[in-house]
């Protein structure tokens, strides 16, 4: 049964599912990302609990395995909404009028970019390029692309996130 | 008899309903009762006609579009009866915006099947890996040094000099590694090439192997290409299947194996060093050069890394002669481009061509100027770090050191339209926000200029002190580009200067003053 509490229907954290998830990797040159991809699909985020287990695993320093997570702009600390929204905020999708429509999103949502609604229903991010630059002004909405998009296709988009 | 049809499941073509026609038209061929074959093929790169859907005929592919949904009723009987129909093309190959594009890189993206192999070996695939196979490999190095192919990740660096570095550097474990974090906005060609014909990256990669002597590959693809590394996966298990990667290739004594990794969404990591450390598991950090990757790279071991176009233009290379593709181009740039028109541009798409080309031809000719009808303000070549340029340089060839000389790059190949109600300021603010955002740490120039610079443009802007900030914010850009370790401390001046440069009413200068008597 899919999760209503979150983003795709993942799992509730879990130390033995993290763990086996870890050990699927270790045959691996350079697992880290690898591991970490896997335990954000799995339960949506990286818990913290998530740090030390990897960094036994790995013999590395818990230190080394926050500061990678903490690096990379995908890997998230906390559950995400419901829905994730990205609007393309890069220079091909400001050219073809990205900005009122970031702007509209925003104030509709009544959340800024980088941030979840209270309700938890969405998080709205800003991504920079999905390679949709002719096509453009794109957006992301759980995983499915859109592109040429306008004021109509945004709402359509909005209203979809409150579901 | 089976009616082909061809719909893209190209992202671009996904973005704007290429699922939802192929579902609409397997619906209308049910009720029409005919039989269907829907080949999904890649992009042909014409984005304003996509969805484009392509029928086999007798007479070759023929192509309409932009195709809806609800066109799939009419569009099927319009092709089984070979009537008229609103959205007709005409044969897909006679389309002018393709027609007069020198396909090279890119002769099969939107032709095959991207995840067949026997469609790939029909159309000349792995020809390029038996010429290289027979040749050996001293000479296949020789040959892409002579063909003249530079870096096409924007470095422009002689790929074929790389390859010889590593193949005469000793070691035991050596890599190649295709930078697939295509990062640039405005820029598509790569997630096309992996998306529309994965194998001719695949057997450009293999081509590096055995030429250097590496047994190991590694494709780093961004997070934001969920679709371009699925279809890389599933090609390179194909080729796997095939006896085109693993142990004995093509019947041969070499191995090779490789595999994608998909990076998490930091924009430095298309630095080649940053990739390598990424792909180690660390933050993704540039390293200082010297050493080379050539000489310790991946793990610390030799490493040939070059983007994705670099790889896919080297099979065509191999099967037609280093002399067949050094005799297109211009100057020091050999070869063709596959330049990206994105943004607020007519016809936005993938226009493969000879350098030489000039800018405005690309911008006025072949894009058509804006989307929006309104005047071509400034262009971005070369994606975040490259150069606005104004109309008055609309007669800049497009050429690695045509556009140096002009303070620009070429980068990527990705040139973005603007139209005139763009705020140039707003844009050269931007430059520095993004530099801020992305940075990786490791460099203060980098680190905190960006977002110093971010605060003098705004005092510039406010008219505080105009001439002593603008002065601020030149040696500011000075520092950026010779303090930084990588192009995006040492690049982002150049969307900030040729903004300042170009545009100096947009900061809130008076217009530019004739000159004195």
């Amino acid at each position: 049964m899919r999760q209503t509490s979150r983003n795709q229907g993942q799992a509730p954290w879990n130390k033995e599912i993290a763990l086996q998830r870890i050990r699927e990797h270790l045959h691996r040159e350079g697992p880290l990302l690898p591991i970490l991809h896997a335990l954000q699909d799995e339960f949506g985020y990286i818990d913290a609990a998530a740090e030390p287990l990897i960094a036994e695993t790995l013999n590395i320093t818990r230190a080394e395995v926050h500061g990678v997570i903490t690096f990379y702009h995908d890997f998230r600390r906390q559950p995400a909404g419901r829905h994730v929204l990205k609007l393309c905020r890069a220079e091909a999708c400001q050219a073809a009028g990205g900005d009122p429509l970031a702007a509209r999103a925003q104030s509709r949502l009544g959340v800024d970019l980088g941030n979840t609604a209270a309700d938890g229903s969405v998080t709205l991010e800003p991504v920079y390029c999905l390679g949709l630059c002719a096509v453009a002004p794109s957006a992301m909405l759980d995983g499915r692309l859109i592109g040429r998009l306008d004021q109509q296709r945004l709402d359509a988009l909005l209203a979809e996130t409150r579901r | 008899m089976t009616l082909r049809l061809y719909v893209p499941i190209d992202a671009g073509a996904l973005a704007v309903g290429a699922e939802e026609v192929a579902a609409a038209l397997r619906a209308a061929a049910a009720r029409q009762n005919v039989a269907i074959d829907i080949v999904r093929n890649g992009s042909r790169g014409l984005y304003w006609l996509e969805p484009m859907v392509e029928a086999q005929t007798p007479a070759g592919r023929v192509a309409y579009g932009p195709v809806a949904p609800g066109d799939a009723e009419s569009l099927l009987a319009a092709i089984r009866s070979g009537g008229a129909h609103r959205l007709h093309l005409g044969p897909t190959e006679d389309i002018p915006y393709l027609k007069r594009q020198t396909r090279l890189t890119f002769a099969r993206c939107g032709v095959v099947d991207p995840r067949s192999l026997d469609d790939y070996r029909a159309y000349d695939g792995y020809k390029g890996l038996a010429q290289a196979l027979s040749l050996g490999a001293e000479a296949t190095v020789e040959q892409v040094v002579q063909s003249g192919l530079r870096g096409r990740g924007g470095a422009g660096f002689p790929t074929g000099i790389k390859w010889r570095t590593v193949a005469q550097t000793q070691s035991a474990q050596k890599y190649i590694v295709c930078n697939a974090d295509e990062g640039d906005s405005g820029t598509f060609a790569d997630r096309m090439i992996m998306e529309g014909d994965p194998f001719v990256l695949i057997e450009g990669m293999t081509i590096a192997a055995i030429a250097v002597g590496a047994s190991r590959g590694y494709v780093y693809i961004r997070s934001e290409y969920p679709h371009a590394a699925a279809t890389m996966e599933a090609a390179i298990a194909a080729a796997r299947r095939g006896g085109c990667l693993g142990q004995r290739i093509a019947g041969s004594s070499f191995a090779f194996d490789m595999e994608v990794r998909v990076g998490a969404g930091a924009y430095v990591c298309g630095e080649e060093t940053s990739l390598l450390d990424s792909l180690e598991g660390k933050r993704g950090l540039v390293r200082a050069k010297p050493p080379l990757p050539a000489h310790k790279g991946l793990f610390g071991q030799p490493t040939v890394i070059n983007n994705v176009l670099s790889f896919a233009s080297v099979p065509i290379i191999m099967e037609k002669g280093a002399a067949f593709y050094r005799d297109f181009g211009m100057g020091k740039s050999r070869g063709t481009m596959p330049i990206q028109l994105a943004g607020n541009v007519k016809y936005g798409g993938l226009f493969e061509a000879a350098f030489g080309m000039t800018l405005g031809e690309l911008v006025d000719d072949v894009g058509g100027g804006t989307r929006s009808g309104r005047p071509v303000r400034a262009v971005q070549v070369g994606g975040p770090l490259g150069a606005y340029f104004p109309r008055a340089l609309f007669d800049t060839p497009f050429d690695y050191e045509a556009f140096a000389a002009r303070e620009g790059l070429i980068g990527h190949g990705g040139i973005v339209v603007f139209d005139d109600t763009v705020d140039m300021a707003k844009q050269a603010r931007f430059a520095l926000e993004f530099c801020a955002i992305e940075s990786c740490g490791k460099c203060t120039p980098c680190r905190v200029g960006s977002t110093r610079g971010m605060e003098v443009i705004d005092r510039i802007i406010r008219n505080e002190n105009r001439a002593a900030n603008t002065a601020l914010l030149e040696d500011l850009c000075h520092t950026l580009k010779f303090g930084s370790l990588c192009a995006l401390g040492g690049f982002t001046p150049y969307p900030v200067m040729s903004a300042l440069t170009h545009f100096p009413e947009d900061f809130g200068a008076p217009p530019r003053l004739q000159a004195a008597e």
